[in-house]
């Protein structure tokens, strides 16, 4: 089983208006199960666009998106991702545990397993402590941590991730990134992970998509194999070529 | 215990202001070329606030009931109406602000003419409205019928922008969790809709007040507090503190809605009152 498959994809906004732009052209990309795909490119090259098609947040305008061997919409309408976005999107008026809870809610799962389920996926983040709290008491980063939480909730076979940690600061990154990794071997979750830090891709991913702009289109494909992804990883030989690599092909 | 402090003294300041402006104002009030800019600081303008207690105690009529009773039960007939009236407004005005949200084309159609509504002079409404009094609806309803009137509109407009409020991501993420149009509505544009929605009501409730008091006085139904105002101000030559027991009546009216607002926002908005951000 493949978790994505992105086949032939263009899309327009705006067809046939005059402020038409082709946001992405004839892009094809291939998510292995259990594989960390990175989409990396300058802004405006449309890699936001992809992880929404994937999502069916937005429909392709030729072309086809499968997510586990179904239709985009059919595998949405059956949660089989989950989301998390720049901005956590939490809803400041229930809790951080309800906020976890929110998926499991919709999804019709008792109230008693719910509840069960949101704490793990707290303690998972290290926010079990703040269960009781609202968004608007937590930093950031703990924002971005219960996003997380909350797209991981519902064990989705694929995790799909909009420049999650793009407003942390250096830090605040760098353990969420061992949090993220250990979550995934853990939980054996396929991810594409978009972002347009280089260090970010190359030392979470299996594979670094690199895209260019105007129309977006996939430029490179470089599988990075890190030793081990901690900090001596950080400071391996191959993670500084592949960091070059992928600046090169960044430059094209 | 400081809030009970602050209340106190605030009603302490207006009751300086009025007795402060009595004791220094002229008495035929302040005329800048022809034009009277400060009110008439006679007894007969402005009684002391002692006269329009004293007349609270005092009966109405020569052996009849004392003032604030009559006032007291005027105002709960005019309660009444107004509550009537405010929940009437308030369910409309919530039901027009979801459709609005839901088509697009319902709130290019629609909201043109819920502005206009109010553009419309209240008094050209209420002989219309007093017409259906005794045939479809009871007198009193076509009262509440005007508060609903003038209520509907805060809650309408405050509430459409208000269940367009939330932020495209948490838009994005209800439809990544296959959540259709009314589990959205309720999961994330209700609660989302909540801040504005309150600030909406307390319009609605002043506004309400002031429909069942004018919507009393121009269809001509008795037993309420804007009837009593009336009735009042035209002994006012001869009684001028009656008719400001009859105001103090319509103050009261309008206090009690606001309470019934906050008590109704006090649950709902848990969230707002933790402000404390823990940073680790």
């Amino acid at each position: 089983m493949t978790a994505v498959v992105v086949d032939n994809v263009t899309k327009v906004f705006n067809q046939g208006r005059s402020d038409e732009v082709t946001a992405l052209a004839e892009v094809d990309l291939t998510v292995d199960d259990g594989e960390f795909v990175s989409l990396i490119g300058p802004s405006g090259c449309g890699k936001s666009t992809l992880l929404r098609l994937i999502a069916d947040l937005i429909e392709p305008s030729t072309g086809t998106v499968t997510v586990a061997d179904r239709p985009a919409a059919q595998a949405r309408r059956e949660q089989e991702y989950g989301i998390a976005f720049q901005q956590s999107g939490l809803f400041e008026w229930r809790t951080v545990r309800r906020n976890v809870e929110l998926p499991l809610e919709l999804r019709g799962i008792g109230r008693a397993e719910r509840k069960a389920k949101a704490e793990q996926m707290l303690e998972l983040v290290g926010l079990a402590d703040f269960a009781g709290h609202y968004p608007g008491q937590l930093s950031g980063g703990m924002q971005q941590r219960v996003a997380i939480a909350r797209a991981l909730a519902v064990q989705p076979p694929l995790l799909l991730m909009d420049e999650p940690f793009g407003a942390l600061d250096e830090m605040t990154r760098e353990r969420l990134q061992s949090e993220l990794l250990a979550i995934c071997a853990k939980t054996r979750t396929s991810t594409v992970f978009v972002t347009h830090s280089i260090s970010e891709a190359v030392f979470l991913s299996d594979r670094v998509v690199v895209m260019s702009a105007r129309p977006g289109r996939i430029t490179a494909s470089i599988e990075v194999r890190l030793p081990s992804r901690d900090e001596a990883g950080r400071q391996s030989p191959v993670y500084f070529d592949k960091i070059t690599e992928v600046r090169k092909a960044l430059r094209g | 215990m400081r809030r009970f402090l602050a209340v106190l003294a605030g009603l302490l300041a207006a009751a300086l202001v009025w007795e402060g402006y009595k004791a220094v104002g002229n008495p035929e009030g302040t005329v800048v070329f022809g034009v009277r800019v400060l009110p008439r600081a006679d007894d007969l303008s402005m009684p002391h606030l002692w006269t329009i207690a004293e007349r609270l105690g005092a009966p109405e009529l020569t052996g009849g009931r004392p003032v604030w009773q009559v006032v007291l039960e005027a105002c709960l007939f005019t309660l009444g109406i107004t509550a009537v009236g405010f929940v009437a407004g308030a369910v409309v005005g919530l039901v027009l602000a979801v459709a609005m949200q839901r088509f697009r084309i319902v709130e290019r159609g629609l909201l043109p003419y819920v502005i206009l509504s109010q553009t419309v002079p209240l008094v050209a409404l209420a002989p219309l409205i007093a017409g259906w009094g005794g045939t479809i609806m009871p007198a009193w309803a076509t009262v509440s019928v005007i508060a609903a009137y003038l209520a509907f509109f805060p809650v309408a407009v405050g509430m459409l922008r208000g269940l367009q409020s939330p932020a495209s991501a948490g838009v994005e993420l209800m439809r990544s969790y296959a959540a259709g149009w009314w589990r959205t509505l309720v999961k994330l544009r209700f609660p989302a809709a909540l801040p504005y929605l309150f600030p909406a009501l307390r319009l609605a409730g002043a506004a309400a007040v002031v429909g069942a008091v004018v919507g009393e006085i121009s269809t001509g139904t008795r037993g309420g507090i804007g009837r009593l105002i009336i009735e009042y101000s035209r002994e006012a030559t001869s009684d001028p503190a009656k008719v400001y027991t009859a105001m103090l009546g319509a103050a009261l009216l309008g206090l009690l809605v606001a309470a019934a607002v906050t008590l109704l926002e006090v649950p709902l908005m848990r969230h707002r009152r933790h402000v404390e951000v823990v940073t680790l």
